[in-house]
């Protein structure tokens, strides 16, 4: 195996290793980081400077300064990051000129690692990516397989997976609510909003066994039908929920405070956000209705009626609001699911894909050979390459599955909706203060585990 | 422009193939290197050094209008030929259409034009397909290492780089560990 | 009661104190009594200075120490440090369901000084490890460090070139918190086991546990360094003494 990029010693030793394929060296690039056009005339100016004169004097480094720029680091450990996030921030005063957003501190190796196990060992790795809405992980994968398997999925299990990714919907947007208003002063909300999270939480608990990363979708449908009581509970949930919405949105738009840091704070263009591929909550804060639920409807989504909350000018109060009345919407559409719920089967019966029932195996010999299949090899996919894009809290949840007709997938790639929305950080957080920057940070929603995957 | 709304997955394959056409048409008579219309997904492989005309194409001429780019991935095909892939995923917001324009490079020399300037959003994804694939977008801005550190060597999502890790000590390997429990 | 005497455990069948009895057990008294006695026994082993100090030491600080662990276990202050999908389970400790207050624990940290414990609540990636290192050793002692997770214990399902297989390769950790991610509870039971640690073993710190001298900051050797010794000859004297001497890299005895 030759990897060209992995030198020898010797060739270290001789200084003869082939050159990194840019040609800097890795110290000249981590100087290299351009911060912001302003910095780069000081310089510009400071050069001149001394080639005039030809030699360093004081008056180089003490410029004016109403000119002098200043580089901050925050992160990667900072409690307002949401996450191992660095920013380097340039300041003129404390008003923001760029953030350069550097991440990688919890790169997991997901991708990588997901092409070592069979297709459906997969599921709990995938859903680690993006820890805080960890349902639509594993529906974007389970999707992309049952699309290259040509499976299809009951319509009982779509109306499940429906109702579980509403609830984790609701979980996303309690965790983004309860720490964002963290980051801004108001303590309360993060316990109000943790106890709903909890209660979520515990509907997960009691339909899957586990609190997060459930692994409660299966390719060609979900993993147990839902246990008696589930129902019950869940209708409970989502009749007292909108009232604890109307609670938070009540504590959070009467506080002065608050409003003064999301009004007119951070906002970009519709355009400028489609360029940058910004998708979801931010995009619908400006006025564009995109969501892939009514757009592109998959998993049944047809089969409710449900609004898609947009925003007007698209500055921080717009997010935040768009966010809270998405928790509205969540809730009827559970509503409607679980009075719609169809009866049937919960996972596909072809049992190449899923494995037979327990008891079958006490009887049937076909099923205890397929079931021998499954558990050693897994599921043997045709060839083929898909991409499967669903609408997750943050946006556009893309999975790339690539086969090679093995049981083990070829290449696996997400493309997720915080890795390509921090790049908007930048445009949202110029020319507000440093302190309007973990606002924006906040309404942006990183989750740093889908960003760095 | 009011677009008539169309049934089932689009485009469909012969939808696919006046795409193609128009390539060979507009851009080149010889940039459509293979079309592929798999499980509803239109896809379409162009030559490298045309990747850019291609794209501009899409993005901007009146009856294509793929004017979002939702992601961008590298593959690795490893015992197949030109190995490395870059795969573009265009969308088409107004008709809700998604295509796939995909460059097949030699591993040797991973060159392709960097599509930022056309869309700002691969910025970030041709960092990640550099980081991880060692494809070289020439053109691009900033090309470094986005997620893994600076200073480290090889490229991790190719298919011939080890996975690492450590292996888990069971009862069967316990003689070869490190022997630190006794 | 004198705040000296304070181990009522001494005090046979409730018996109550008489100030102007001298045998008491407990009283002020009869320690002095005791240190005496000890005195006259170890005199000529040592002396001095040296000998009031160890006096001082084996006979009164015992039960201050227990005192102060007491107190240092009640407050342990954690620091605000989420690294992944643990740290979401570790905010929720706070909040009103498990009330990590109950505990003496809730008042989170955000500065590595203020802060005597670290949570690694999630994966530690090699891009990480060093980071985490160095706010390990901006810590104050003493500090302790709980591993929360398969992924900071092991490495967990991510054995690949990114994750750092086990964050105990970088850091002395004193508690592992196994699950993925923990309960809040199980979280609260390993924050429990640490109280209890630092309660009984005062004098077990860390360094002496894992043989950890010379893992600050700075080498031993240098200008910093708070004290003058041979740190490999230190270590293998430490390791004759406990009969543990380990078996060379790579060999492994059967
Ligand atoms: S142990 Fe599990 S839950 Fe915790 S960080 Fe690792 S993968 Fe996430």
């Amino acid at each position: 195996m030759t990897d060209r990029s992995t030198p020898t010693p010797e060739e270290i030793a001789e200084g003869t290793s082939p050159p990194d394929p840019l040609g800097v060296s890795y110290r000249e690039r981590e100087e290299s980081i351009t911060l912001s056009p302003l910095g780069q005339q000081i310089a510009e100016q400071r050069e001149a400077n001394r080639a005039e004169r030809g030699n360093v004097s004081q008056a180089d480094t003490a410029l004016a300064p109403e000119t002098e720029l200043l580089t901050m680091n925050i992160g990667p450990h900072h409690p307002a990051t949401h996450g191992v996030l660095r920013l380097l921030t340039t300041l003129e005063g404390e008003v923001v000129k760029e953030t350069k957003p550097l991440i990688g501190y919890v790169h997991t190796g997901i991708e990588k690692n997901c092409e070592d196990k069979s297709y459906w060992k997969v599921i709990p790795l995938i859903e680690r990516m993006d820890y805080v809405s960890y349902y639509f992980n594993a529906l974007a994968y389970c999707m992309a397989v049952e699309k290259l398997l040509d499976e299809e999925v009951p319509e009982r299990a779509q109306y499940l997976r429906v109702i579980h990714l509403e609830l984790c919907r609701i979980h996303s947007h309690m965790v983004w609510l309860g720490t964002s208003a963290l980051d801004l002063g108001a303590i309360s909300m993060f316990w109000y909003c943790f106890r709903e999270r909890d209660n979520v939480l515990d509907l997960f608990e009691m339909s899957s066994g586990q609190r997060m990363h459930t692994r409660f979708f299966q390719i060609g449908g979900v993993f147990e039908d839902i246990p008696t009581g589930f129902a019950d509970k869940l209708r409970d949930f989502v009749q007292q929920m909108p009232g604890r919405i109307d609670q938070f949105a009540d504590l959070l738009d009467s506080n002065e405070i608050f409003l003064q840091r999301m009004k007119g704070i951070g906002a970009v263009s519709e355009e400028r956000l489609l360029e940058l591929g910004v998708t979801g909550p931010l995009l619908r804060a400006t006025g564009n209705p995109w969501d892939l639920r009514k757009a592109a409807p998959y998993s049944s989504y047809d089969d409710f009626d449900f609004k898609v909350p947009v925003g007007t000018v698209g500055d921080n109060y717009d997010r935040y609001k768009v966010r809270l009345m998405e928790l509205y919407e969540s809730c009827k559409i559970i509503e409607q699911a679980l009075d719609g719920l169809p009866e049937g089967p919960w996972i596909t019966d072809n049992r190449k894909v899923a494995l037979p029932p327990r008891h079958e195996l006490a009887t049937s010999m076909e099923a205890l050979i397929h079931h021998f299949k499954l558990v050693t090899e897994g599921i043997r996919v045709p060839a083929g390459e898909v991409y499967l894009p669903i609408e997750s809290p943050r946006g556009e949840l893309g999975c790339f599955v690539r086969s090679d007709g093995s049981s083990k997938p070829a290449r696996l790639h997400m493309r997720e909706p915080s890795f390509v929305n921090l790049q908007a950080l930048s445009d949202m957080a110029k020319d507000t203060y440093l302190a309007d920057l973990i606002a924006t940070l906040a309404m942006l929603d990183p989750i740093l585990g889908g960003i760095d995957r | 422009m009011e677009d008539p709304p169309r049934e089932g997955p689009v485009p469909d394959a012969p939808g696919l193939e006046l795409i193609a056409n128009a390539l060979r048409e507009h851009v080149g008579a010889d940039v459509v290197v293979e079309t592929s219309y798999y499980r509803e997904q239109a896809c379409v492989e162009v030559t490298p050094s045309a990747l850019l005309a291609v794209l501009k194409f899409l993005k901007e001429d009146q009856t294509q209008g793929y004017g979002f780019l939702a992601s961008v991935h590298g593959v690795d095909y490893l015992p197949e030929a030109p190995r490395l892939g870059v795969h573009y995923e265009l969308l088409n917001m107004r008709r809700v259409e998604r295509i796939r324009v995909k460059v097949r490079l030699e591993i040797d020399d991973p060159h392709v034009a960097s599509a930022v300037e056309l869309f700002p959003t691969a910025d970030f994804q041709e960092r990640e397909i550099y980081d991880f694939f060692g494809v070289i977008f020439d053109g691009h801005p900033d090309l470094r290492r986005i997620l893994m550190p600076e200073d480290y060597e090889g490229f991790p999502q190719r298919r011939d780089f080890a996975l690492g890790g450590e292996p888990v000590m069971f009862t069967h390997n316990e003689p070869e560990g490190p022997g630190w429990y006794e | 009661m004198t705040p000296d005497s304070a181990n009522g455990s001494d005090n046979p069948g409730g018996a109550l104190p008489n100030p102007f009895y001298t045998d008491q057990p407990g009283s002020p008294e009869e320690f002095r009594a005791r240190q005496l006695r000890a005195r006259e026994m170890l005199k000529g082993d040592i002396e001095s200075d040296d000998f009031e100090k160890y006096v001082e030491e084996a006979v009164m600080l015992t039960t201050l120490d227990k005192a102060l662990n007491w107190a240092r276990s009640q407050t342990v202050f954690p620091m605000t440090f989420g690294l992944a999908c643990c740290a979401i389970e570790m905010m929720s400790i706070v909040s009103a369901r498990y009330d990590v207050a109950r505990f003496g624990s809730e008042a989170f940290r955000a500065s590595p000084r203020q802060a005597d414990l670290l949570i690694l609540s999630g994966r530690v990636s090699i891009k990480m490890a060093p980071v985490i290192r160095r706010i390990y050793d901006q810590m104050l002692e003493p500090k302790w460090v709980i591993a929360m997770g398969a992924c900071s214990s092991s490495g967990g399902v991510f054995s690949n070139y990114a994750i750092v297989q086990g964050a105990d390769k970088f850091l002395p950790i004193d508690v592992h918190v196994p699950g993925c991610p923990p309960r809040p509870e199980a979280l609260i039971y390993g924050l429990i086991k640490l109280q209890r640690k630092i309660k009984g073993n005062p004098d077990l710190g860390w360094r002496e546990r894992y043989d950890a001298f010379g893992t600050e900051e700075y080498p031993y050797g240098t200008a910093n360094a708070p004290h003058d010794v041979d740190l490999d000859q230190l270590i293998a004297e430490r390791r004759l003494q406990k009969g543990n001497g380990r078996p060379a890299a790579g060999g492994s005895s059967a």
